[in-house]
């Protein structure tokens, strides 16, 4: 067998084994960084966009295209879930059709620093449809769409604020 | 990875569909990355060797292949929810001690003083039987805290098993240490399963007794220092292992047992004094013993000055003196940064148990700085996702038992690496999964298979929370 060809399979011995550990590594990402979370915008930024959003409330299906590339997302569908209000101002979180989990439990997706908050307190998921719905969880202090307390899975318009103890949450396109 | 992709589209609306992926698509890739890597690293020792792709590559792939895919189903089926990483970076140390092994099988000279020629084939059949014993862990062991209730019957198992080896009749005496009983023609090191035993002893003791471990002590420059009767269970841990140091001259198992019991300790009481102490008395131990004992005096010799004992080895008397602690300092002097590329050393110069305790030198050579790295960081990540295991369990046992059986899995592969490399005395260890060694590849799976069930149960989606009736009715207002 030529020099060449043993130095050459040497080498790609060597990056095929480091791929490995790195891949390896990319898997238990989230462990060194925790949840993934795409974007802490600056308060003054989003202290900025939270009244705009809240008079927009609920925008009806707007023509834009979402930026986001999921195909199977309706047009005018939102693509992050924003915390406007709370210790967590600023938290955005990429909406890609998985269930988004609120509560203090450690284990959410987003874990709410919130005295009045349940461990558990209420989830947010897509439905057959791609429409976003919140449920509550059986909270102690109750969640909040708008101005009512929810009883059943209720459809979250685009940018309506939903409050959880002192926490508000909206979601955008 | 994209674990997301899985998520079921449809959304019904009880609470049970939240919960983390379960991640066994990531799983069964990487799984497919291991296989493959050592499959290559088989086919360029072939072509290093005899310039050829060797003929029994597609059996051996497939081989492999079918055991991953059997350990995956397994885990599929009986522990959803596990950790994707530990059974393909199990799998890649297995699968690249295999091709090492048989790499050496091929050496002219290991041939001819019958230290290999037929070990891959064995090694294979052993971590078949290694994944043999995974899969009955993962089928009968359903829930970890069952083995709660046997902690002090795993302590009279593990004090047998160690003393296995001193029985007359059974025990072997093999190059100076007596930690093997040879069975019906096999020889199985007692040991190796002994250190899983031991570990379900200590985090079931010591998740009763802690509280008292940890509150009883007064404080003195800095260190909390432990009651005088709470510090029985550890002199009675370092006592045993002094005797096994004493009457089995093996340096290894007794450090292994002794920091394993320190690192729980630790963990269980969140004292640093027991490291403190832990150090001290095993110092303590080592120079008291090594001060008497000729067998560990003669490895810290090797350890201090390798060269003379290689002067001497070649001057005659290769049976007490020994040339191996200075041919793998030189395997992994001229691997270099990159390595002579697999199959192109000389690593069977080290003769005696190249292809066991020293085979961290052949892959020191062959595959460089670079290679033994990765190599390391691997057993890093099986150490990693053990104390992540740790950390994500929601009982105490469980965390006690994976916290002592990841650290004893690191805590061998410090004392072999070390002991290869000439940072620490050689003693007479495996390196797991990597090694040539029955006894050491199963008691590894199973101990795999064990960590898997725990992460399983910690990343298990907690159960749904009991409608409560009165939700609509009362607000708790606090001030």
């Amino acid at each position: 067998m030529s020099e060449l060809t043993l130095t050459v399979m040497r080498l790609g011995f060597l990056a095929v084994l480091w791929l490995f550990v790195i891949v390896a590594v990319q898997v238990i990402r989230s462990d060194l960084f925790g949840t993934r979370v795409t974007q802490r915008g600056s308060r003054r930024d989003a202290s900025r966009q939270q009244p705009a959003a809240r008079q927009a409330a609920p925008p009806p299906q707007r023509q834009q295209q979402p930026p986001s590339s999921g195909g199977r997302q309706r047009r005018g569908a939102p693509t992050k879930l924003v915390v406007s209000e709370g210790t967590l101002t600023g938290t955005t979180v990429a909406l890609q059709g998985q269930t988004i989990t609120l509560g203090r439990a450690h284990d959410s997706t987003i874990v709410l620093d919130d005295d009045y908050a349940s461990s558990r307190h209420a989830r947010i998921y897509p439905d057959r449809d791609g429409q976003w719905i919140v449920e509550d969880l059986g909270s102690t202090n109750g969640t909040y769409l708008d101005r009512s307390r929810l009883t059943t899975p209720t459809p979250v318009p685009l940018g309506a604020p939903i409050r959880i103890g002192k926490t508000v949450i909206e979601l955008r396109k | 990875m994209s674990s997301s992709t899985n998520t079921p589209t449809h959304h019904t609306s009880t609470i049970g569909s939240i919960g983390a992926p379960s991640r066994r698509n990531t799983e069964l890739a990487l799984l497919v990355f291991a296989v493959v890597i050592p499959v290559f690293a088989y086919a360029n020792v072939g072509l290093a060797i005899n310039d050829e792709v060797p003929a029994g590559l597609l059996s051996y792939g497939l081989g492999l292949g079918l055991l991953a895919g059997v350990g995956h189903l397994v885990v599929r089926k009986f522990a959803p929810y596990a950790d994707p990483l530990l059974l393909p970076l199990a799998t890649l140390l297995n699968g690249l001690g295999l091709v090492i092994i048989w790499r050496l099988d091929q050496s002219k000279l290991l041939q001819s003083i019958d230290q290999a020629g037929t070990a891959a084939p064995r090694q294979l059949l052993y971590t078949a039987l290694g994944i043999a014993l995974f899969v009955v862990v993962l089928i009968f062991l359903k829930d970890h805290r069952v083995l709660q209730r046997y902690t002090y019957i795993s302590m009279v198992g593990a004090l047998f098993l160690l003393l296995l080896p001193l029985v007359p009749g059974l025990g072997a005496n093999i190059y100076g240490a007596k930690i093997w009983i040879s069975v019906a023609g096999f020889s199985i090191q007692p040991g190796e399963f002994a250190k899983i035993v031991l570990a379900i002893f200590f985090a079931g003791y010591l998740m009763v007794k802690r509280d008292a471990l940890a509150l009883a002590s007064r404080r003195f420059m800095g260190l909390y220092l432990p009651r005088g009767r709470d510090l029985g269970p550890i002199l009675v841990v370092w006592f045993i292992s002094i005797l096994i140091l004493v009457f089995e001259t093996d340096l290894g198992t007794s450090l292994l047992f002794f920091g394993m019991f320190v690192i729980m300790l630790y963990v269980a009481t969140e004292r640093t004094s027991w490291i403190v102490f832990g150090l001290l008395m095993s110092a303590a131990g080592a120079v008291g013993v090594a001060s008497f004992e000729p067998h560990v005096q003669q490895r810290v010799q090797a350890w201090l000055d390798p060269m003379r004992e290689y002067k001497l080895s070649q001057a005659g008397a290769p049976g007490v003196h020994s040339e191996q602690a200075m041919q793998a300092l030189w395997a992994f002097g001229s691997g270099g940064t990159l390595g002579t590329g697999l199959g192109q050393g000389h690593s069977e110069l080290i003769r005696f148990a190249a292809n066991s305790d020293f085979i961290l030198a052949t892959f020191g050579e062959e595959l460089g700085l670079a290679g033994i790295m990765a190599i390391l960081l691997i057993y890093g990540l099986i150490v990693e996702r053990g104390i992540r295991t740790a950390l994500a369990a929601r009982d105490p046992f469980g965390k006690l038992l994976a916290v002592g059986l990841s650290g004893a899995f690191g805590l061998q592969v410090f004392v072999v690496a070390g002991g290869v490399m000439g940072l620490i005395p050689l003693t007479g260890m495996t390196m797991p999964f990597l090694a040539y060694g029955g006894s050491s590849v199963i008691a590894n799976w199973a101990l795999i298979g064990i960590l898997i069930r725990i992460s399983d149960t910690a990343r298990r989606p907690a159960p749904a929370p009991a409608p409560n009736p009165d939700a609509e009715m009362t607000q708790v207002v606090r001030p």
